[in-house]
């Protein structure tokens, strides 16, 4: 019943099912209602992982190598242990920044470079082929199968035949055709394919259903459970060692590192990529999938190894390839309706395979490779060309086609050296490269471009030469000495031993060198390398930080030309239509009328940035939109900004020293006026005291001269008359050494320069012989002095000669204000609390209170001195108080009007015994 | 309890899963043998990843 047509129509058929699927999964998302927004449609996507890798091969590499299969899956599920922390983190960077597939993701982490986009993608295009090749394999070997069925089930491949007729090429084409029509049918701004994720979900399930329905057929329909297929097997001794696999130490270190690989692989992929980040519907469905998918890998992997010793068993010694047995233990027992099922189910495996990483890497070269070329190569011709979204949709198209076809080149050069697993795991290394640059931009700020470019770089070279050159060696399409003895017999060069690493297993040995290389050259190059640019920072914190609030807020733009201006570019690459809908739907969201009435500011730019980056990539988005906005001045990521901050701190506690400084020398300034005024005050004090002192000085010169002259002009004057004339010269000569006298007396005083004597003395004794002193003074003037004094009065300790004169003083400023023959002066030395105390009264007129204020001052006499010859220099009281205030006593006056005055000083007692009187 | 601890409970898990799955645990269990009939590894290998996956069902119950 199974013939050609027959397994064609029903692939077909099948086919036409995917498409009908995809098709409503479309039209219920353009309708709002999401047929694939929910956990287990995320979880079965991510099953794309399962391909005809895992459908086929897994039970190929069991028949050799026991539970060496696995690390495949045993890495993705400690992967998914992490996918909270890691792919949660990209999910919303791409959702913030419109990434559209790996290459995009990485090169807007690293500054938005174009060229690091285009080198992912041409290590992705180159690293992919090999699975691609093992995909385009199994199904035409599957389909051979079925086609000679019922003849031998042995898969020793046909004699070549030309490539038109040959199966893989044939599928490589439909492959191409049927992806095409699938995933390019319109360009997407938001690069999300609901109808294929729906699809390839469904194809998630059937493949699961097949391999299950064949495992159990297997293990229960040939044998009696899983016990009997492993004790029938331990019996024979060449598959009881499949059972301990783990031989020796080394096998422990390809299991890690292939698990290693594994869980690089399931975010690295671009397909898993895509489907795990870019089609993600809501970050929630992460949670689930952490458990649901390693659970489809379980149970797609339960029965590997029953179907691989039941194959060994069945087929034992025959050529029967291991990586066929899924397929040919239903066909030796004739259950051609579970061999039809389990074609389908590796159709689904390998298609679902070709479909996404197809479509995502086409996605890729269109956004990353050939945009940014054609971008810079012909830009002004581009601007005149209307149809954007349909020659990206032509690039796109023959990117798939072109990609189907260089996996087709490798299966011809490469496909039959290796068994499927052994293929796939050469794209592992591959995808594995990514590892580095993309996981270490999540979490690194320090990564920097170059490094990226150098890990990237170092890590595909050596990838190149380790690992695809062996496999292409081997297949006889190099010279097989270059395996052997190395590159012109250098021996430790060899591809497979390189530096004579004696590593048996090629993907270890492929991983470990790589993986050296490409981290060291990555962590190394960013390290000690030159720093990034601001540009390529501020990418880098929107990264790391995308869980941060920073990671909105550093504008990029400042602002474009115009509205239209912006909407144009974008209605070049994404329709006029669907430009005037998303600006319009943009100026609702801004609560604008129209599109018209929006203002060319830094959102709307970074808006129209998003929605091109959705459909063009990140690089040629920042291109495009760059030849109608302006950059912004280079942002500052924020460690920069803490810099300046800190930068800023710092300034800030010098401005406040500096501001203490200030403060002291406005303090310091302050103390200086005032004392610039106190010495200007001084100043006009010392012209004021010598202009005085001046006129002090002439009055009596001018009398004296005017006399001489007299005396001088007229020899004839009466002898009388010459005789007072004389009298008067030689008074106001007197006068004058008096006051010249005072004048150095006060000079001396106030300078400090003065000779002071210091004795203890006893004031009644100096009041006495003052009084004695005056006596005559008082006599010609009839003025009555008294003299009292207390019994007991302590000594004081001062200069005799400067108290005398103090008294003198006083006593001739007493007598001299008092009213001639009815004057009367009295005396007083009594002692008070502590100090000695004198006070000498008289019954002048009295002193007004203001002037009792001035009287101490310098040439400040009572009375009016226009009308009223001054009666003394106008130094004596302030010269009594300057000696009063040296031996630490005091000088004051009470007076009033009309009533006399009394001048009084004090000065302090000293601690000996008062003496008694000895004399009045 | 917050959402950090749950994190911080997965990541551990994921820690013990790296130790499951590896040497030397995976020599324990790597020697001639058979529990039900079952290569000793084999069922260790399958165990070990169904603990795991229950336990994560366990964990990310109400991380989300």
């Amino acid at each position: 019943m199974l013939g050609p047509s027959v397994v064609a129509a029903a692939a077909l058929a099948y086919l036409g099912l995917l498409f009908a699927v995809a098709w409503y999964a479309d039209r219920r998302a353009a309708a709002g209602r999401s047929l694939i927004a929910n956990p287990y449609i995320y979880s079965l996507s991510l099953a794309v992982y399962a391909t005809a890798w895992t459908f086929y091969g897994s039970v190929g590499r069991a028949a050799s190598d026991g539970v060496g299969f696995l690390p495949i899956y045993v890495g993705p599920t400690l992967m998914l242990l992490l996918w909270w922390f890691v792919v949660r983190r990209m999910i919303r960077i791409a959702k913030a920044n419109r990434i559209t597939s790996l290459a995009d993701f990485i090169a807007s982490r690293y500054g938005k470079s174009a060229l690091l986009g285009g080198l992912v993608t041409v290590v992705a295009v180159i690293g992919i082929l090999p699975y691609i090749s093992l995909q385009l394999k199994a199904i035409s070997g599957s389909f051979d199968l079925l086609m000679r069925y019922p003849e031998a089930v042995v898969s020793a491949r046909p004699a070549p035949v030309p490539f038109l007729q040959d199966t893989a090429f044939q599928v490589a084409l439909v492959l191409g055709l049927f992806t095409i029509a699938f995933g390019t049918r319109k360009l997407d701004a938001a690069e999300r394919h609901e109808g294929m994720v729906a699809a390839v979900a469904l194809e998630s399930l059937v493949k699961l259903v097949a391999f299950l329905a064949v495992g159990v057929f297997v293990t229960y329909g040939m044998y009696d459970g899983f016990a009997d297929v492993f004790a029938r097997a331990a019996a024979q001794p060449g598959l009881r060692a499949l059972m301990t696999p783990f031989g020796s130490g080394e096998r422990y270190a390809d299991w890690a590192w292939m698990t290693a690989m594994s869980m690089l692989a399931i975010v690295c992929l671009p397909r898993q990529f895509q489907v795990a980040v870019i089609e993600n519907v809501d970050e929630k469905h992460i949670a689930r999938a952490v458990w649901l998918f390693p659970l489809y890998m379980l149970l797609i992997n339960l029965f590997v190894l029953p179907i691989a010793f039941g194959g060994l068993l069945h087929f034992g010694g025959t050529q029967v390839d291991a990586d066929t047995f899924v397929l040919t233990l239903p066909l030796a027992h004739h259950r051609e309706g579970l061999a039809l099922l389990v074609f389908l189910g590796g159709l689904s495996a390998a298609t679902g395979m070709v479909i996404v990483e197809t479509i995502a890497l086409s996605t890729m070269v269109c956004n990353d490779l050939v945009m940014p070329v054609l971008l810079r190569l012909t830009r002004y011709n581009f601007r005149e060309r209307e149809d954007f979204p349909g020659l990206l949709l032509d690039i796109r198209r023959g990117a798939i086609i072109t990609i189907l076809m260089l996996g087709y080149l490798y299966f011809v050069m490469a496909g039959d050296a290796f068994a499927l697993v052994s293929t796939g795991l050469i794209s592992f290394a591959a995808a594995a490269q990514f590892g580095p640059a993309l996981l270490g931009g999540l979490y690194w700020k320090g990564a920097t471009r170059a490094g990226a470019l150098a890990g990237l770089t170092g890590g595909f070279a050596v990838w190149l030469y380790t690992s695809l050159l062996p496999a292409v060696a081997k297949s006889g399409w190099a010279a097989t000495d270059l395996l052997a003895r190395g590159p012109w017999g250098i021996e430790w060069l060899k591809p497979t031993q390189l530096f004579g690493l004696p590593v048996a297993d090629p993907t270890t040995h492929a991983m470990l060198w790589s993986m050296i290389v490409n981290v060291g050259a990555y962590v190394g190059v960013s390290v000690f390398g030159r720093a990034a640019s601001a540009g390529e920072q501020a990418q880098a914190a929107r990264f790391v930080d995308v869980f941060g609030e920073t990671a909105e807020t550093l504008p990029l733009w400042r602002g474009a030309k115009s509205v239209e201006s912006l909407q144009a570019v974008l209605a070049r690459f994404l329709g006029p239509a669907r430009a005037a809908e998303l600006f319009d739907a943009y100026a609702a969201s801004r609560g604008v009328a129209g599109a018209a009435s929006l203002a060319a500011d830094a959102e709307l730019v970074h808006f129209a940035e998003l929605q091109l980056a959705g459909a063009i990539g990140a690089a040629s988005a920042r291109t495009m939109v760059a030849t109608v906005a302006q950059e912004a001045p280079q942002p500052l990521p924020i460690d920069q900004v803490m810099t300046i901050i800190d930068e800023a701190s710092q300034v800030i506690a010098y401005s406040h020293e500096l501001e203490g400084k200030q403060r002291e020398l406005e303090a310091a300034t302050a103390g200086l006026r005032a004392a610039n005024e106190r010495l200007q005050e001084l100043d006009r004090l010392k012209d004021d005291f010598i202009s005085t002192v001046t006129h002090e000085l002439r009055t009596p010169l001018t009398s004296i001269r005017a006399f001489s002259e007299i005396l001088h002009d007229n020899p004839g004057l009466a002898e009388a008359e010459r005789h007072r004339f004389l009298g008067l010269v030689i008074k106001e000569s007197e006068r004058l050494t008096r006051l010249i006298n005072q004048v150095l007396d006060l000079a001396k005083l106030e300078s400090g320069l003065a000779d002071w004597a210091s004795e203890e003395l006893d004031l009644r004794e100096i009041a006495a012989e003052a009084a004695n002193a005056t006596s005559a003074l008082f006599r010609s003037k009839g003025v009555a002095l008294e003299l009292a004094q207390d019994e007991r009065v302590p000594a004081v300790l001062a200069d005799r000669d400067r108290l005398m004169q103090v008294m003198l003083n006083l006593l001739s400023n007493a007598v001299k204000f008092c009213p001639d023959e009815r004057g009367r002066v009295a005396v007083r030395v009594s002692a008070r609390a502590g100090e000695v105390r004198v006070d000498v009264r008289d019954n002048g007129p009295g002193i007004s209170p203001e002037h009792q204020k001035v009287i101490f001052d310098k040439f400040r006499q009572v009375g009016d001195t226009l009308t009223q010859k001054p009666a003394g220099s106008g130094l004596g009281l302030t010269i009594c108080s300057q000696i009063i205030g040296h031996f630490g006593g005091r000088l004051w006056v009470q007076s009033e009007r009309g009533r006399g005055s009394v001048f009084s000083f004090a000065l302090p007692a000293t601690a000996t015994a008062p003496r008694a009187v000895e004399a009045a | 309890m917050p959402a950090s601890v749950r994190a911080a409970r997965l990541f551990c898990l994921f820690l013990a899963a790296l130790l499951l799955f590896n040497y030397p645990l995976l020599a324990v269990f790597s020697g001639p043998g058979s529990v039900l009939g079952i290569p000793v590894l084999y069922a260790y290998l399958f165990a070990a990843w169904l603990a795991v996956i229950a336990l994560a069902a366990l964990l990310v119950r109400r991380l989300a």
